[in-house]
């Protein structure tokens, strides 16, 4: 099957938050590959599992309180069985990532060569002067104007989109084959959205890059990826590409999801789609049946797996549970 | 006629510096703001952070002062007396209410979801304690919750019902006119459809008027009647919601429409060449459509329901779009 060797595999992982004695699995089961020169969007609502994902993969998570299972595999490591030494030599090197809260990602009593310049020291053998050089070369790559003045500035200098693109600038520096997005954009308007997002596209394909990009908004998907996974409950329950998936949503969510998004309106009666009930909290999630099934009660339970996989229902798209052959919407003939 | 009317607002905040700590210069927050303000409608208020919203929708509600011009309310000029506890005042702080972005922090934690939302009805009717829980249960069943939710806390509620709760609070004074800023950025896709679809079937309930304040242009296209855009404390644009995502005139609009992510993602290529020219566009033109001091030109009809900010006199000749040359001639 593997035509292209993927850039990163993740197998069946499993991350546990402790309650008391207990574990509960915020993401629970997922895999999914990352090939070269793609931009995968993980997509789903708060609480879904997926920063606890990128999170998971970049090994940020302490061992006391958290229990992750499966493989995390890299150039034939599975990361999650090395030690922090060895982990701080893949981060930043070799992954690179990008945080929501760029002012909080920042340092702000380190001027902004320094922030960039300190994982060039850590990682290459660069002298200064090479270092001065890469860090220009990274924020004019950036869109950051005038590099010189803004090197010395501290973060509290800059507006939020600037302050995005040096912390954009950083996972790049080390030119990482991989790069994790958590929520790059959230915390900007629409017109710096845009331009971070062109901006990513452009990074990706200059350097082939894979990124996995983390959002809950699906415009953002729609704009930038290539290929789309999307989570409820700590797992995937709908994968494809783009088109795709915007073409030919199967599962009962990602259909419900869709509905959802405020549109004009056709009449004075049209109201947006809402889901039923709420999504169970991580102590009080069924963990066996399809997880959504609770959502769509007129739904015979007949339809639904005893326990939900992934079926590909056309090449490249995956579906878990059976329960998309007989959905409907509430209220609507099938 | 609307029952308020925003006349010239002007917010300014001034900035001290030097030796005596002088005031050196204003930061120009709102700038010279006309609305009007009508019952069952709702009013998009649009713009990127800093460009002044939340003041307009602060400053109509009396949580900050406005520096020049005039609010009036069903004829009585109320500018900054919305905090003022003078009986003439109580009708107009009454019908204006105000749903917050983060309902987290906008309701008191020690306080019983029964007595945050009675507040505002035992400062302004005289209900008895059996009436109150009456009404506050029919609040509650509007904006979908049990009677039971009553007895609990703020914190026992999710995200979505607690923003839920704060449109039952705002609702409970039998207001006519909601001030909305963000209400439901902080929430999930489903969870803001929810609350959107119960500010709707409120607002045909009680004849209400929204001022909805977002930065999220979807989501202001499915609520509002009117909108207004606005940039740098002043409206560059402003009209019915037709006329403004179908037909914008400023380079401003054009440019904010331009950036809204497209649910398609084969027409991706397109979108983003078509929002590039725009942005280039904006990038050559920004000086035909801002005065020499950045500041937006006062708003002059172009057609019916669609005001825009543009040159004074007839735009240069090299202004190849002609839409905005017959709006230039009038």
């Amino acid at each position: 099957m593997a035509v292209e060797r993927s850039l990163l595999e993740v197998n069946n992982l499993e991350t546990g938050f402790r309650f008391g004695d207990v574990y509960h699995n915020a993401v629970d089961g997922v895999s999914l590959t990352l090939k070269k020169n793609e931009i995968l969007a993980i997509v789903g609502e708060s609480g879904c599992g997926k920063s606890t994902l990128a999170t998971s993969i970049m090994g940020l998570h302490d061992h006391k309180n958290t229990q992750i299972k499966g493989e995390v595999l890299y150039k034939d490591l599975n990361l999650l069985d090395l030690n922090e030494k060895l982990y701080n030599r893949i981060r930043g090197n070799d992954i690179g990532m990008i945080f929501q809260d760029p002012l909080g990602s920042l340092n702000p009593l380190m001027t902004i060569f320094n922030q960039i310049s300190e994982s060039l020291e850590y990682h290459s053998d660069l002298n200064e002067q090479q270092r001065k050089g890469r860090v220009l070369e990274l924020l004019n790559q950036v869109g950051i104007p005038r590099p010189e003045q803004i090197m010395k500035a501290y973060p509290h200098e800059l507006s939020g989109g600037m302050r995005q693109r040096v912390v954009i600038a950083i996972a790049l520096a080390n030119k990482p084959p991989i790069i994790i997005a958590d929520e790059p954009t959230t915390a900007l308007d629409v017109t710096i959205q845009a331009q971070i997002l062109d901006l990513m596209n452009d990074i990706q394909d200059e350097t082939g890059s894979g990124i996995i990009l983390i959002t809950h908004d699906l415009g953002v998907v729609a704009e930038t990826a290539d290929r789309v996974a999307v989570m409820y409950a700590g797992q995937i329950v709908e994968e494809a590409p783009v088109e795709e998936l915007f073409a030919n949503p199967k599962h009962p969510y990602t259909r419900s999801l869709l509905n959802s998004i405020p549109h004009e309106l056709e009449s004075d009666d049209d109201e947006l789609h809402v889901i039923h009930g709420t999504v169970p909290s991580l102590q009080k999630l069924p963990r066996k049946g399809c997880r959504f099934a609770p959502r769509i009660p007129w739904i015979p339970e007949s339809a639904h797996e005893e326990n939900p996989v992934l079926h590909e229902v056309s090449p490249n798209h995956k579906v878990r549970c059976t329960c998309w052959k007989h959905f409907h919407f509430e209220g609507e003939e099938k | 006629m609307g029952f308020i009317e925003v006349k010239d607002l002007k917010v300014h905040y001034p900035i001290r510096g030097g030796v005596l700590n002088t005031i050196q210069s204003y930061v120009k927050a709102v700038d010279g703001v006309n609305l009007t303000i009508e019952g069952g409608k709702t009013y998009g208020l649009v713009g990127e952070s800093g460009s002044g919203k939340t003041t307009i929708g602060k400053t109509i509600i009396g949580l900050e002062k406005a520096t020049s011009g005039q609010i009036i309310y069903e004829g009585q000029n109320v500018t900054n007396k919305a905090r003022s506890r003078k009986e003439k005042y109580a009708a107009y702080n009454k019908d204006v209410q105000m749903i917050f972005q983060d309902a987290t922090s906008s309701m008191n934690p020690k306080k019983r979801i029964l007595d945050v939302i009675a507040e505002p009805m035992r400062n302004y009717f005289d209900y008895t304690p059996d009436e109150i829980k009456r009404k506050v249960v029919d609040l509650l069943e509007i904006v979908g919750m049990n009677a039971e939710a009553m007895y609990k806390y703020p914190h026992e509620f999710s995200g979505g019902q607690r923003q839920r709760i704060g449109v039952a609070r705002a609702v409970a004074s039998d207001p006519k006119l909601i001030i909305a800023d963000e209400p439901t950025s902080a929430l999930d896709l489903s969870v803001q459809a929810q609350v959107l679809n119960f500010m709707r079937r409120i607002q045909k309930e009680y004849n209400l008027s929204y001022l909805f304040i977002s930065h999220d242009l979807g989501v202001v296209q499915h609520m509002s009647d009117d909108i207004a855009i606005m940039h740098r404390g002043r409206f560059v644009e402003q009209g019915s919601k037709k006329e403004i995502y179908s037909n914008p005139q400023h380079i401003y609009t054009k440019r904010l429409l331009s950036a809204i992510p497209d649910m398609d993602p084969t027409t991706r290529a397109a979108h983003k060449v078509e929002r590039q020219r725009v942005e280039a566009e904006y990038d050559a033109q920004e000086t035909e459509y801002y005065d020499p001091d950045g500041r937006v030109y006062d708003l002059q009809e172009f057609k019916k329901d669609h005001l825009v900010a543009l040159q004074p006199e007839a735009p240069n000749a090299s202004l190849q779009n002609e839409k905005v040359k017959t709006g230039g001639e009038r």
